[in-house]
């Protein structure tokens, strides 16, 4: 009975797992399998990234990062989410738009890392630039897509009681589309840390944590720090990931409760 | 041909949105921002100018553009066949899914080029590292959906499997397979687009050849038209990848609709 519940809990077996596997790593290392030259030890690696948790010159690249990726997530929301209403709102402007919208959004945004990278000179501008085309998609699409799911019977009922168009949007429109933005930006926060790191890696000279990785690889235990910083990026994006979770839980858990007992 | 004309209708921005480009950068003559009919020139002489018995395509067409398709496929194909079938068994396993789903979380988080040096350490630059970098970024998606799909299936149908005697594996080809593949698809076209992006973030890192290297070495010789240009290759491939792919969806996945239409 006792056993059943700790296979029960998921904290427990997830703890389990990721313990497995860094043992299995570590073996692999000891007996030989993977020579620990070619691959370092899982112990190494452990060793490296508490270390760089300490280290003040790894501290101000993830600053750096972190402070790019804030700046254009916020430039994301404040034109991504207007864009997403007067789309989502004039259905003329979004049929004329529309085949251009879709002409745009299969360009792969990395490919336009190289045309930033000689429009501005200015580095933090440029991952400012190119982490703002990326990630307004998601913020746009989502906003537009809630824009059609709000009730059209609550926004009768404003409209027979004389209220504008303007009234309506702010009363109505905005507060049931809010659930649907908040999703596009946890999406879009994933987004902007690839563009930020993939500016990085390909900018150079400035710092962040894609400077790192790719100055560490002239080190001579390259992959080392390599592996321990990326395990780093991936902390970040966990947390990010669980962060806007837990906001959007918070702020619209009666959107939650809607859409589950509607099902 | 009414169909055709309403289709025709709905396009009319683009030719003006392609004017008004055209206008807008020869009035601005500004070195950064060619116009489009510069950009075709260019695009033409890169890959259309070539003798006629090999349809004009020029050599750096065909040594690039193959070349980065294939990279793209075999990253996919790679992805498609781990992320199914490890998928298929999380999906059917709950106990499993437990003790892997912290990996999973955090292989997920990790910003996918901050890899790229690390593959780059591992393998040297070339196809294999390329292919190894595609297939860990859009890896998650296809094993995510596919155990999404795993898990759902109709209870119903798994027992009537059980009463009529099938094996497990009959049972996982015949039920669970079919019943999980439109999720499986929506993962896969899902990954397909990430695919391309990261070939390009891949190619501009390390490599000698592809679109992605052309793009980078457009850009180390200032030559605006080739960057450009690029970039709408790459924009119509990623187009064309997405509208091939729904279309062999639809055809595959007719039953399916037509199934859930008769319920």
């Amino acid at each position: 009975m006792r056993g059943r519940s700790l296979l029960d809990s998921r904290l427990l077996c997830g703890a389990a797992g990721v313990a497995g596997l860094f043992c299995v790593a570590e073996l692999a290392g000891r007996t030989g399998l993977i020579d620990p030259v070619v691959f370092p030890l899982a112990s190494t690696i452990a060793g490296r990234a508490a270390a760089l948790a300490a280290d003040g010159e790894f501290l101000a690249d993830v600053a750096s990062t972190l402070g790019a990726w804030a700046a254009g997530l916020l430039l994301t929301v404040l034109v991504a989410v207007p864009a997403g209403f007067a789309l989502g709102t004039l259905p003329r402007v979004e049929a004329a738009l529309r085949p251009i919208l879709e002409f745009l959004r299969p360009i792969p945004s990395v490919a336009l890392i190289p045309l930033a990278l000689l429009l501005f000179s200015d580095r933090f501008e440029m991952k400012i630039a190119v982490i703002v085309y990326a990630a307004s998609w998601p913020v746009l699409i989502n906003t537009m897509y809630g824009l059609k799911d709000v009730d059209p019977v609550a926004k009768e009922t404003l409209r027979s009681f004389g209220f504008g168009p303007l009234a309506v949007l702010w009363r109505v429109s905005l507060p049931s589309t809010a659930p649907f933005i908040a999703t596009g930006v946890r999406l879009a926060a994933a987004v902007a840390l690839i563009l930020a790191v993939s500016a990085e890696l390909l900018a150079g000279g400035a710092s962040g944590i894609g400077t790192f990785i790719i100055e560490a690889g002239s080190s001579p235990d390259a992959l080392e720090y390599i592996v321990a910083a990326t395990i780093w990026a991936g902390a970040i994006g966990v947390l990010s990931n669980l962060l806007f979770t837990l906001v959007e839980r918070r702020l619209f858990h009666w959107h939650l409760a809607r859409t589950e007992g509607a099902r | 041909m009414k169909r055709f004309l309403r289709a025709l209708g709905r396009l009319w921005t683009i030719p003006v949105a392609l004017v008004a480009w055209e206008a807008v950068t020869r009035a601005a003559d500004d070195n950064f921002f060619p116009p489009p009919t510069e950009i075709a020139a260019r695009m033409h002489e890169m890959w259309f100018s070539g003798p006629a018995e090999r349809l004009w395509l020029t050599d750096a067409a065909l040594d690039n553009i193959p070349t980065s398709i294939g990279r793209i496929f075999a990253g996919w194909l790679l992805a498609a066949a781990v992320g199914i079938s490890l998928g298929l068994v999380l999906g059917r396993s709950a106990l499993l899914s437990r003790f892997v789903e912290p990996i999973i979380e955090f292989g997920r988080a990790i910003p996918p080029p901050a890899l790229l040096p690390f593959f780059l350490a591992l393998f040297a630059a070339g196809t294999q590292m390329q292919v190894a970098t595609i297939a860990f970024g859009i890896v998650w998606p296809i094993l995510l959906n596919s155990g999404d799909g795993a898990r759902h299936v109709d209870r119903l149908h798994l027992e009537t499997a059980q009463v009529f005697g099938m094996s497990r594996g009959q049972r996982l080809v015949r039920i669970i397979l079919p019943a999980a593949l439109p999720k499986i698809f929506a993962g896969l076209r899902l990954s397909l687009s990430l695919a391309l992006i990261l070939m390009v973030i891949s190619e501009l890192v390390g490599s000698t050849n592809g679109i992605g290297f052309q793009l980078l070495d457009a850009q180390r010789s200032f030559d605006l038209p080739g960057v450009w240009g690029t970039i709408v290759v790459l924009g119509v491939l990623g187009y064309a990848f997405n509208s091939a792919f729904l279309l062999v969806e639809r055809r595959l996945l007719s039953w399916h609709r037509a199934a859930k239409q008769t319920i």
